[in-house]
């Protein structure tokens, strides 16, 4: 014990005898170049024979610093340089091992008392993305190597585990996660400790923990974030809930595509059964765990969790109706707890902090924090955490407001399955039954910001795609319905074939029963993914009425972006009469004798492009 | 082709039950890049599951191919963020300019296109992958001339 409290500083990196180099490397990271960086560093190292280590280390969330590059010199506090590129490292190393900052790429360094600050550097305490977040769970994310058990029990990981498993019973655990409020964070909100008992209460020989990370949504990024840059408190939270329901068999199912976030959870596995927390007799407790990466083939139906545990059996991805729960019948018909990433990650801080300062944390009813992914127009693409109870404004506010000189339409919380929400309810704050009352679900985390440039009935449209593309196809509702929904949405943001018959009717028919549609899909949907996903459809056409009756009555996008609405034009001044988009145009479209500007006959245009692709001159304009 | 892989495959599962199929596919697309239709068969034989089931599972789920890919592998993102600024239109682009869609290979056999949800690095939006080579922020200009220099390097 005394020589782990002699070392414990050294493994923290409160002390170093010599210079640390800590490169931050997730998949983002790995976008920007950050691979090659590690090994320009790496190589710079070794050939001026520079004594220093060199640490991968996870992200901190805040994409457009990335590559990220810490540097921590004996005596001197950790610093981080922000937008590295491979022909930088040398010079860069070198001034830096010199004590010497090169300008404008010091972002942050971390407040030590133990270290000497860098003049004119803002601690992180003080940077404006991290001062206003409530990091708890992503505490560690960024600042320690994910695959390093060390380094994960020195900043008091493993504890809680070690504690749970010899001196608090089964049941134990599942009062103190119900004492702290723990409520699931994939967007139900359900008791995490409660779910834990049901299992526990049913008699079978044995149980099973799912932990949910196929985060399949488009724009969602939180889970791998996490997964990539602290595994190891995702593992304890993991072995807690099992040891709680008293499962000896866990599995972690994450999408095939996460291919680093399976590879450090992999390897943190096996560091894990080496030292002998996990396997048989963990800590000589008579307890035995076991827990398996599963990598999803990708269907976005399986964040149900029947059919994520269809899935794990090897079926197809198809949900089952509930009752039974899977806490009395779920994987091989036996006793299943389902429970998402994030819930999990939680676990390990409340058992060491107690539920006390967790209920601390939040609002009245919604403890702790919540972990968003901003992406979209916002200035900043990042990952925050924040308390519960934070304004949808100061989460906007983080991600550093809106790009450039746009201002906010909506934003959409949850993806696909989640609420378009107008400014005017930007006050409202994270909390399950706030939104609730407002018929907004919480939903995952991913948030996209919208502005004036995106179209609403567009972005609809996709998401519209995106499910009907992902429905399992067990129920009609949700079958059908999506179907019939996304041909709606394709009429109303095409140009009418002709104006005879009933073909205007039919478009302003598709919109009266578009309402109607998505109600009963709402309600008669057999599972989770048919009923959200009518969100998108019911929060648009209640806040942006206005811009599918254009769509409709005026046949204009205010956004320009559907194309097949825009109105094309040449301008005179700049036509030289070429006569390359006549010859391309497929509906002879575009009249006038050669060399002299050409004008197209707005009635047999079908606004397909073509021209604007061929002209040279930029003679097309669109508006 | 890849006979042997599949044998190594089946033989590391062969006391496994049905809940392996996920994995033993996933592992024969890893090594042969698609699922073959006699692999099928022969996992259909070592699990006792019939072949339609196991091809019904297969184009379930999103992952699995069943066509060689192309000697250029394109995934596009097609993420959320991705289509604010235009991924879809870069999609058609690049299946107008290859004739091909989502998740066939072209006849030649040096392009094969695959379209992704979001591979998470929406601030370089819009996104493309070749050969596991990263382009990001593109256009459509841009999108043109990484096409034309992979035909001409051939």
């Amino acid at each position: 014990m005394a020589l782990w409290n002699e070392q414990r500083p050294f493994i923290k990196f409160d002390k170093v005898t010599r210079p640390v180099i800590f490169v931050s490397i997730g998949s983002h990271a790995i976008v920007s170049g950050a691979e090659s960086i590690l090994s320009a560093i790496t190589a710079y190292v070794q050939e001026q024979a520079i004594d220093a280590d060199v640490e991968v280390v996870g992200s901190y969330g805040l994409f457009s610093l990335e590559t990220l590059v810490e540097v921590q010199l004996p005596g001197m506090a950790r610093v981080a340089l922000k937008q590295i590129k491979p022909e930088d490292v040398g010079v860069l190393l070198d001034s830096v091992l010199n004590r010497f900052l090169p300008d404008g790429k010091a972002v942050f360094q971390h407040r030590s008392d133990l270290h000497q600050a860098w003049p004119n550097v803002p601690f992180f305490d003080e940077h404006p993305f991290f001062s206003k977040q409530h990091r708890v769970v992503l505490d560690l994310c960024g600042k320690y190597n994910p695959v390093s058990l060390p380094q994960y029990v020195a900043n008091g990981g493993f504890f809680s585990f070690a504690k749970a498993i010899r001196s608090y019973t089964f049941s134990d655990i599942c009062d103190i996660i119900d004492r702290s409020d723990l409520r699931g964070r994939a967007g139900g909100g359900f008791s995490a400790g409660k779910k834990w008992r049901m299992a526990l209460e049913v008699a079978a020989e044995s149980r099973y923990v799912i932990c949910n990370a196929d985060e399949s949504d488009p724009g969602a990024f939180m889970n791998r974030l996490l997964l990539e840059g602290s595994p190891f408190r995702v593992l304890e939270g993991v072995a807690l809930a099992a040891y709680a329901s008293g499962a000896n068999r866990a599995f972690i199912s994450t999408r095939n595509r996460y291919s680093l976030a399976v590879s450090r959870l992999e390897e943190a596995i096996a560091t894990l059964q080496e030292v002998g927390l996990l396997g048989e007799n963990i800590l000589d407790s008579g307890y035995n765990l076991v827990i398996k990466v599963k990598k999803g083939p990708g269907a976005y139906v399986c964040g149900e969790e029947t059919a994520l545990i269809r899935s794990l059996e090897g079926k197809r991805g198809i949900p089952s109706s509930k009752p039974p729960y899977p806490t009395t019948a779920g994987y091989k018909g036996k006793p299943t707890v389902v429970n998402n990433l994030e819930t999990l990650a939680n676990v390990p801080l409340i058992l060491s902090k107690g539920p006390d300062w967790f209920r601390s944390l939040g609002t009245e009813t919604s403890k702790g924090t919540k972990i968003f992914a901003l992406s979209g127009k916002c200035a900043e693409t990042c990952v925050v955490e924040v308390e519960m109870g934070t304004s949808l404004n100061s989460l906007l506010d983080l991600a550093g407001g809106m790009a450039g000189e746009s201002t906010l339409k909506a934003i959409q919380i949850g993806g696909p399955s989640g609420a378009c929400i107008p400014p005017s309810l930007m006050a409202l704050k994270v909390d399950f039954e706030e939104l609730k009352e407002n018929d907004i679900p919480m939903g995952n985390g991913g948030i996209l910001v919208y502005d004036e440039k995106t179209c609403i009935p567009d972005m609809v449209k996709f998401f519209m795609g995106f499910i009907q593309n992902e429905s399992c196809g067990k129920c009609i509702p949700c079958r059908e319905g999506s179907q019939r929904m996304l041909e709606i949405y394709q009429n109303i943001t095409r140009r009418p074939v002709t104006e005879e018959g009933h073909n205007t009717l039919e478009r302003f028919k598709g919109v009266i029963q578009l309402e109607g549609l998505a109600e009963v899909m709402k309600d008669t949907s057999a599972c989770g993914l048919g009923q959200t996903s009518t969100y998108p459809v019911l929060t648009t056409l209640k806040y942006f009425r206005e811009e599918y009756e254009e769509h409709i009555f005026d046949r204009h996008c205010r956004a320009g972006v559907c194309k097949d609405l825009r109105v094309y034009q040449i301008d005179l001044d700049k036509c030289t009469g070429c006569t390359a988009c006549v010859k391309k145009c497929p509906v002879n479209a575009i009249a006038g004798s050669p060399r002299m500007p050409h004008y197209i006959v707005l009635d047999k245009c079908i606004a397909c492009g073509v021209c604007l692709d061929t002209c040279m001159f930029g003679a097309v304009v669109t508006h | 082709m890849g006979e042997i892989d599949i044998n190594e495959i089946l033989d590391k599962h062969r006391h496994h039950g049905s809940e392996s199929l996920i994995p033993i596919l996933q592992e024969i697309q890893d090594k042969v890049g698609f699922i073959p239709e006699d692999a099928i068969e022969e996992v259909g034989l070592m699990l006792k599951i019939p072949a339609a089931k196991i091809f019904g599972l297969a184009t379930f789920y999103n992952q699995f191919r069943f066509g060689p890919r192309g000697k250029f592998h394109i995934v596009l993102c097609n993420g959320s963020a991705c289509h604010m600024v235009g991924s879809t239109t870069l999609l058609e682009h690049i299946e107008k300019d290859l004739k091909i869609k989502s998740g066939q290979t072209t006849r030649n056999g040096l392009f094969s296109l695959e379209v992704v949800p979001c591979m998470a690095a929406c601030s370089e939006a819009p996104l493309m992958v070749v050969n596991g080579i990263f382009y990001s922020k593109l256009t459509q200009s841009g999108v043109k001339e990484i096409l034309e220099s992979i035909r001409k390097s051939q």
